[in-house]
């Protein structure tokens, strides 16, 4: 097998043309259709830059666009080991669903690969996402291979499951583009901590979207910790849809990736649906991380709750966006939503933008913004009781992501989340170990 | 000057991109042929006996404006037929006239007497033919300072003082012939030529305005108002303001007229500089109430305004302070450039949208300096039809150590058919400095107005109380005589919009 390298949308496209026939699916008219109509939108817009609104603090040129990526060989990461876990597991390497590394047996639910799924997902697949809105959407709408597709029945409470993604060390520099779809059914519930890692040095472009149905009175918690290598680029797009009394419950650690793009779409379409979106945001030297989420509020009597904290270290930039819409539908709508940033070094960014945009007058929505660097009092006091400087910066951090972290119901998310934290400050130098609430 | 070529490279990194649109249209203009092209440009400059060098600037405008396309990226809409029409209307020649007050809009009538101005004035100001004519009435004094400052002869006593102090206060086509070096040095350095889209063209075309210029040192005795000024009635959609501070000066500036203009210019592109040097500040107020429509958003006017001002001096203060409860559309965006080390910017603003209004406003704050402040209050709101939104910029630069910005966003919404927006943007280089924002939405509690409407008010009374309770932060930094006059405006203007 030659390697394909290719550069710039064109060239994703050309490799689309080239690939057309052989993508599962390839045989089934409607899959064949979603895809052209994701290959279309993709050629029109290209890869998104920063003169769109959405894209304005995010540059994609260096790392992405203007970069060449190949296909994900089939067949590797054999030698792949993953650490036991006490929950069932689906695992993908470069993409790819791996069953000799799942452990799947046993749920109460049905998980299985999306690209042997394929033939049954007519009319579920490519229901929320929108490639003619989101360029990286389009993308993977074009290119996509395998994903995870989760069903839970109605009723049935499926524990926790997690979702593994691994990228490998590749001279090629795979994109991969999995497509994930999760559905709960009335009443049930799942606990989702998806998982994205890849070795030091390695590039590569891991672009999954979500496609997530949460119907009546169902919930879903959603872990999400994005400990992508640092030569990785991360761009995620998640779309969920939750009905009258569900709940989707959305908590991101974004801390990998040399450019990392978590974007949250969620509509509330029935009254009484609830969405608590939280995230941390750890950006190191060298690294770029953007959380931008959009909330529809869609029907009477929902609620929403934000927070996101970003903390920035050496030379790095931080984005938030966050939209809040409220139709006019949407009476008696409670949006709150918050996001700070803690700058630790001289050399750092953070762009925020928060926004609210309202059609129903009988709304409670507010939005707030902190940017600032770690408060001097506060390090002074700590200092004067004999802390080092190092200890007291991380116990004044800690006490700053706390907010986000303690809206984690969740104590599998949060047992992996305290790691994950755990693991960025070590990079820093600072103190390992430290407890996140 | 290092300084203005600061001012001029923040604002290059701030107009960059985003304009799309080209369009091509004839303007109508009293003077010339239909079609706006060099010619005109050229009519105009000569027309006004400018120095040669101030028609390469204008003509240089013009062809940075032809290159340009109309900005589209504000929450604002207006049929493309539509602009057109307000471009025939655009002509600063007057179209037919109402011959009486019987053929003015009996819903503006209405609002001059809640106003309780006489007869008289309402037919001037809502340009009845012939109306204005007698010599007493000249210059447009509206009623809100007629009642303060009696008539035209005080305005000129009032020049004749401000004139002992050194201050200069004429027409910006009076300061071109008699100040042409202040003109020179400072016209354009605040919101140069090619800015955007409705500045260039402001630049190509302008006709009139105000200029100010405050000796060092000296504070300015009293309230300056364009209406002091005789030469100020028609000066036109493109008005050209420029106000400078020298070092250790003080001014108060105040824009508009608190009754409801009826006019005939439907585009307003007016740009407004101010320069703020050492240890100067700047006050500048603006109660906008052109005509909004009427109540199925037919008519009114399109305000697109570039308000900017550079705080170039240390310690220096600019404070915009703006009511906007007229036009049918304001795009507005009243900004700070905070060059000079613990230099200060205030944006205070009060919005509201009835009927089919829309606005999309806010300012923008460069913070360059060190220890350089900023505090944004804006309070929206919308009711009837109306769009409202706040768009907003903080943008903190990598040298302005200990900056510190604070923003308060408020909506109000009245009524389930409109809207409220806010789109804040915060950008931070500097690790000393501090940000704060801070938005809220809601509609009037139902408890206020029930404690209201129990206490014997009617519910328009009781949403007037309420409203203006909300604007409170805002109005109390109007100059007294205007502060009066703007709270009796925000209940005009909701009216109908409850019950």
């Amino acid at each position: 097998m030659t390697a394909v390298t290719t550069t710039g949308a064109a060239a994703f496209l050309g490799r689309y043309e080239g690939l057309r026939a052989r993508l599962p699916g390839a045989r089934l008219p409607w899959v064949q259709a979603l895809r052209d109509q994701a290959a279309e939108a993709f050629r029109r817009v290209g890869f998104p830059t920063r003169r769109m609104e959405a894209w304005k603090y995010t540059d994609l040129t260096r790392a992405v666009s203007n970069s060449s990526f190949g296909e994900p060989l089939t067949g590797v990461g054999d030698t792949v080991e993953v650490r036991p876990s006490a929950h069932p597991r689906a695992v993908f390497v470069d993409g790819r669903f791996r069953a000799d590394l799942s452990t799947l047996d046993g749920v109460a639910f049905t998980a299985e690969s999306l690209a042997d799924a394929l033939p049954g997902l007519e009319g579920r697949l490519g229901a929320l996402a929108r490639p003619e809105n989101e360029p990286m959407a389009a993308l993977n709408g074009m290119l996509f291979e395998d994903g995870l597709v989760v069903d839970v029945p109605q009723g049935v409470a499926g524990g926790a499951l997690e979702l593994l993604s691994i990228a490998t060390e590749s001279e090629r520099a795979p994109a991969f583009h999995p497509r994930h779809l999760v559905r709960l059914g009335e009443g049930a519930s799942l606990t989702l901590i998806e998982s994205a890692t890849g070795p030091l040095g390695a590039r590569y472009l891991h672009n999954p979207v979500f496609e997530i149905e949460v119907a009546a009175g169902a919930r879903l918690n959603h872990g999400r910790l994005q400990q992508e290598g640092f030569d990785g680029v991360f761009l995620s797009t998640v779309y969920a849809r939750v009905a009258s009394d569900a709940a989707y419950d959305n908590f991101t650690l974004n801390a990998g990736a040399k450019l990392a793009r978590n974007e949250i779409h969620v509509a509330l379409v029935g009254p009484k649906a609830e969405a608590h979106m939280n995230g941390v945001q750890m950006v190191a030297d060298g690294q770029h991380a953007d959380t931008t989420t959009s909330l529809d509020h869609a029907a009477p009597d929902c609620s929403s709750r934000q927070t996101y904290k970003t903390v920035l270290a050496g030379r790095s930039r931080g984005v938030f966006q966050g939209k809040i819409h409220v139709h006019q539908v949407a009476q008696r709508t409670d949006g709150y939503q918050m996001n700070q940033a803690l700058l630790l070094s001289p050399e750092a960014e953070i762009d925020s933008k928060p926004q609210l945009e309202i059609y129903a007058d009988d709304v409670k929505c507010s939005h707030g913004a902190t940017v600032g660097e770690l408060d001097a009092e506060q390090m002074f006091f700590l200092r004067s009781r004999g802390i080092p400087e190092t200890q007291a910066k991380a116990i004044l951090v800690e006490a700053f992501l706390t907010e986000a972290v303690e809206g984690v119901a969740d104590e599998a998310i949060r047992a992996a989340l305290a790691r994950g934290v755990a693991g960025w400050w070590r990079r820093q130098g600072l103190p390992a170990g430290i407890e996140v609430a | 000057m290092p300084a203005v070529t600061e001012t001029l490279e923040t604002v290059q990194s701030v107009t960059d991109s985003g304009y799309k649109w080209g369009f091509e249209t004839d303007i109508e203009m009293e003077f010339a042929p239909k079609g706006l092209n060099e010619d005109i440009v050229r009519f105009i400059s000569k027309k006004k006996n400018e120095p040669e060098w101030l028609l390469e600037w204008r003509l240089k405008a013009f062809a940075m404006w032809q290159k340009m396309e109309e900005p589209t990226w504000a929450a604002v809409k207006y049929p493309p037929i539509d602009y057109q029409d307000a471009y025939y209307y655009a002509a600063p020649k007057q179209k037919v006239a109402p011959k009486s007050l019987d053929e003015v809009d009996p819903e503006l009538l209405r609002t001059y007497e809640k106003l309780g101005i006489p007869l008289k004035e309402q037919a001037i100001l809502a340009g009845v033919e012939g109306a204005g004519e007698t010599p007493a009435d000249s210059g447009r004094m509206p009623v809100a300072v007629d009642a303060v400052f009696d008539s035209v002869s005080v305005a000129t006593t009032f020049k004749a003082r401000l004139e002992k102090e050194g201050i200069i206060f004429c027409s910006i086509s009076e300061a071109v012939q008699n100040h042409p070096d202040l003109v020179r040095e400072y016209l354009g350095s605040v919101v140069p030529q090619g800015d955007n889209f409705f500045a260039a063209l402001n630049s190509a075309v302008f006709t009139d305005g105000s200029f100010v210029y405050i000796p060092k040192g000296v504070r300015c005795p009293m309230e300056l108002s364009t209406y002091f000024r005789i030469n100020a009635k028609s000066t036109g959609q493109f008005e050209r303001t420029l106000i400078i501070a020298d070092a250790g000066s003080y001014v108060s500036y105040l824009e508009g007229c608190t009754a409801p203009m009826r006019d005939e210019n439907q585009l307003h592109a007016a740009v407004v500089e101010l320069v703020a040097l050492d240890d100067a500040t700047i006050k500048y107020s603006t109660v906008q109430n052109w005509y909004p429509g009427d109540a199925e958003g037919r008519g009114g006017i399109y305000n697109f305004v570039t308000k900017r001002g550079a705080c170039r001096g240390a310690r220096s203060k600019i404070s915009w302070t703006q009511v906007e409860t007229g036009s049918a559309i304001t795009w507005k965006y009243p900004s700070c450039i905070l060059q000079g080390d613990d230099s200060v910017g205030e944006f205070y603003s009060v919005a509201i949208t009835n009927n089919y209004q829309q606005a999309d406003t806010g300012t923008k704050m460069f913070h360059i300096g060190k220890n350089t402040r900023s505090t944004i209050v804006s309070k929206g709101i919308s009711a009837g039809r109306g769009q409202n939104t706040y768009r907003g910029l903080v943008r903190i630069g990598p040298k302005a150590h200990g900056a510190r910005n604070f923003t308060q966003c408020d909506s109000l919404l009245i009524g389930d058919q409109c809207g409220a927006h806010t789109v804040p943007y915060i950008e931070n280089r500097c690790m000393t400095a501090k940000v704060e924002h801070e938005a809220t939405t809601s509609r009037i509690a139902e408890d206020q107005l029930f404690y209201c409407r129990q206490r014997g008010l009617n519910e328009e009374e009781a949403v007037g109380m309420i409203v203006n309770g909300f604007a409170r932060e805002v109005l109390k930094e109007l100059p007294m005589e205007f502060a009066v006059e703007a709270q009796k405006l925000l209940q005009i203007s909701l009216e109908g919009s409850v019950g």
